[in-house]
């Protein structure tokens, strides 16, 4: 047993905290300080950093182009990244689908999509969700029917629609689970097809969410004719790959780093703004209520942090995540939403003002403190995140179902 | 023990209640709440000659109906219930509460224009750095020959771009948060040296920061004695939150039955949500935060004239602020990712539900005053 860190990676953290430092982009630390939309080209900046350096593909083997970092690295390039203010690159393509293409996809696949994921030139979208299949995903409508084309060439007419889907607004591609098979068992009959979003018949229209955010989108699929090599895996197989995808998409959801961040926040917060109680005008976080919930959230993470590490030194060790990573992802989302909650009690009347963002040009100085503005359109944003992933009610039967037996 | 509503009372109800379910749906609240103005002039017209209500806790001889509390308690969870936007909290209940307790030319003056419909309030208390403080006050009212001369900015006045008056807390003397000094007054919305800036909140209202740059008054718009107006602006700021618990118990109620009939209607895994034991024990627990928190608006509400009238209020803000989050967080968790959609009214709701939670103090706030309160 041993807490501290190696010489290397003490030397490891060192090299990525310098790295952060010199070469993250000056705008978007102060965008995402103060929790404001990011543009396309803001989303893309970064990676495009990262990629540079050959630091985009955190998780990936180093034989497509991944670092091959160990997990112990990974935790110290996810903390660092938090600790520089760094946004988290987008999961779609580098946690998502490229994940499973290196490990399911044709070696067509694999040198058609792999590098452009890495580098950025393909922005990816997820077409999982549907109006009737949420977290029971099985459920799914979407349908693929093979045909031959003219051509001579076999392809799928694919009709449906999906939603929740994430920044479709930019995608050029998206990952879709459709039904080719549909006299089977629900999770049988499934197959996971690449579709260019550029195809003819795909509509996205956008959801505004309560914070007043366009982040997802209604995608329609109408007579989207996609040729059949863009199939990953065997046709009807398509469940594996969902649940591959799922399981890598939990690990990294604790987000622990960033809510240590989002923890010291709010207590900046709280040194500027005053208590109200009582005679004399002392900081907020002098208050006894306010410090004892900031006091159990620190706490609470620490918990979380230490069992996330307990699971990435499985992880080192061989064993891939497993259902534990639900514990995860129930806790990991339960305390970023209490951070939400806790700012948006911190700032007091000016959580009220609705203010909609700067546009480019746009020097309209919101209304109150720099911090106070996006509270609370950040904790009624942050509600998706018991709901995504597999709602934490789902999460729950899976760990009762898969830790307990029950 | 008499819980029942008299017949005038529960035709009040009735009536607010069938004219809000009937006129003011959700996508005419959303019309308004998305238009220039941000209210509907219109349903304020109907509330002072079609209902009557703005007259509700006004007595008899200003042409009011004879009521209090309670009948701003009925209102106010209409309210509620239908998400209102137009300021029957900050004209009738706060600016009524004022001039009902100040009495004199004022009151007769302004009361009858409440109830017609022609002046509407906004109160102006709170201040950038005061939290909920009511003492904590950096605005200052001083002496010019008869009348007074204010300075000061106040934050997140709600409705203050529709107000024809303004109520004022100002320092007349002592010092930021001493308990002597603060005075009240109403003054024209357009007096010389006001200035605004509006912006919409959160919740589907409008508000302002409100500047005075030496407004000259005059004497008349002082409410109650100089100096001494904490006591009274306490005793009204009960009343209000005493008003917004009934909003919230309007506000919660919705928020349940818009999960209950989404839960019985939503399919996954081959049958209604509502039939997984795990929702229907949350839905349960939603159901007891609704019923608690009529409970504690009705136990504050006939409480408002007693002596310990303050710790009252606070229990019941306590309990329906905790409440509030809850179901407001459980009904948007049951009904996934449409929860969090801002097309569906279960988001405005809970929004609404989330200001609610903070309005005159939040939960801590409130918990402290009244531990500070207890035997």
């Amino acid at each position: 047993m041993d807490l501290n860190f190696s010489a290397e990676d003490i030397a490891f953290r060192d090299e990525v905290r310098t790295f952060i430092a010199d070469n993250y982009p000056a705008g978007l630390r102060a965008k995402s300080e103060e929790g404001e939309e990011l543009s396309k080209e803001d989303f893309l900046s970064w990676h495009k950093v990262l990629a540079a350096k050959g630091w985009a593909g955190i998780a990936w083997p180093v034989e497509y182009g991944g670092t091959g970092w160990t997990s112990v690295q990974r935790y110290i390039f996810a903390e660092e990244s938090a600790r520089g203010d760094a946004m988290r690159l987008l999961p779609f393509g580098l946690n998502m689908v490229g994940p499973v293409i290196y490990t399911f996809g044709t070696p067509e696949q694999k040198a058609k999509f792999l590098p452009r994921i890495l580098s950025g030139a393909d922005w990816w979208c997820q077409g999982y969700s549907e109006p009737g299949a949420g977290s029971d995903l099985a459920n799914l409508r979407t349908k693929a029917e093979r045909f031959t084309g003219d051509d001579g060439k076999e392809y799928y007419r694919v009709n449906g629609q999906k939603t929740w889907t994430t920044l479709a607004q930019h995608a050029d591609w998206i990952f879709c689970l459709v039904r080719t098979d549909p006299t089977v068992k629900p999770q049988e009959g499934i197959s996971f097809l690449l579709i260019d979003m550029k195809t003819p018949g795909i509509t996205v229209r956008p959801i505004i969410t309560l914070g007043g955010e366009h982040e997802v989108n209604e995608v329609w699929l109408e007579d989207v004719i996609v040729p059949v090599e863009n199939r990953v895996f065997h046709e009807n197989k398509g469940w594996t790959c969902a649940k591959f995808l799922l399981a890598h998409e939990r690990t990294g959801i604790a987000g622990v780093a960033a809510s240590k961040r989002g923890v010291e926040r709010i207590k900046t917060i709280a040194r500027t703004e005053i208590d109200s109680f009582g005679d004399d005008a002392q900081p907020l976080l002098a208050n006894p209520f306010f410090k004892r919930k900031v006091a159990e959230l620190e706490i609470d993470l620490t918990a979380l942090e230490f069992t996330e590490l307990r699971t990435l030194a499985g992880e080192s060790s061989g064993k891939g995540p497993g259902p534990e990573s639900s514990l995860l992802k129930i806790k990991g989302t339960e305390i970023q939403q209490r951070i939400t909650e806790l700012a948006l009690e911190a700032v007091g009347h000016y959580g009220a003002p609705y203010f909609r963002g700067f546009g480019e040009g746009d020097n309209e100085h919101p209304i109150g403190p720099d911090y106070a503005h996006r509270a609370a359109p950040t904790y009624f944003n942050m509600r998706k995140t018991s709901i995504y992933g597999g709602s934490n009610e789902i999460q729950r039967n899976i760990i009762a179902k898969m830790v307990l037996g029950l | 023990m008499d819980f029942n509503f008299t017949d005038e009372q529960t035709m009040l109800r009735d009536s607010v209640g069938r004219y809000l379910s009937d006129t003011y749906t959700f996508d005419a609240r959303m019309t308004a709440v998305n238009g220039d103005s941000g209210w509907n002039p219109g349903v304020w017209k109907a509330f002072a000659e079609e209902l009557g209500i703005l007259g509700a806790p006004f007595a008899e001889a200003h042409g009011g109906l004879g009521g209090g509390a309670i009948e701003n308690m009925i209102v106010m969870e209409e309210i509620g219930k239908a998400l209102v936007i137009e300021p029957y909290l900050q004209t009738v209940v706060i600016g009524g509460g004022f001039l009902k307790a100040a009495g004199g030319a004022l009151a007769d003056a302004v009361i009858p224009q409440i109830i017609d419909g022609s002046a509407v309030i906004a109160f102006a208390y709170a201040e950038p750095q005061g939290r909920y403080n009511l003492a904590d006050l950096r605005t200052t009212a001083k002496k010019d020959g008869a009348g007074y001369v204010l300075n000061g900015h106040k934050a997140v006045v709600y409705a203050a771009p529709w107000a024809t008056h303004f109520i004022v807390t100002a320092r007349t003397g002592g010092s930021v948060r001493e308990r002597s000094g603060v005075s009240v007054f109403l003054i024209p919305a357009n007096a010389a040296g006001i200035t605004r800036r509006d912006y919409p909140t959160v919740d589907g209202a409008r508000a302002s920061e409100v500047y005075f740059e030496n407004v000259a008054i005059g004497a008349d718009t002082l409410i109650g004695a100089e100096g001494e107006g904490l006591p009274l602006v306490e005793q009204v700021v009960d009343e209000a939150t005493a008003a917004v618990c009934a909003e919230g118990s309007g506000v919660v109620r919705k928020l349940h039955e818009g999960t209950l009939d989404y839960s019985r209607q939503r399919k996954q895994f081959g049958k209604a949500i509502g039939e997984f034991q795990v929702l229907q024990h949350r839905m349960v627990d939603m159901f007891m935060e609704v019923e608690q928190a009529v409970s504690m608006t009705l136990m504050a509400t006939l409480r408002l004239d007693e002596r310990d009238r303050a710790k009252h209020v606070s229990s019941a803000k306590n309990k329906i602020s905790r409440g509030a989050r809850f179901v407001g967080q459980n009904a948007v968790q049951i009904h996934g990712g449409i929860g969090i959609s801002n097309e569906l009214a279960i988001g405005h709701y809970f929004k609404r539900a989330s200001m609610i939670e903070s309005q005159f103090g939040d939960a801590d706030y409130h918990l402290r005053r009244y531990e500070s309160l207890m035997d």
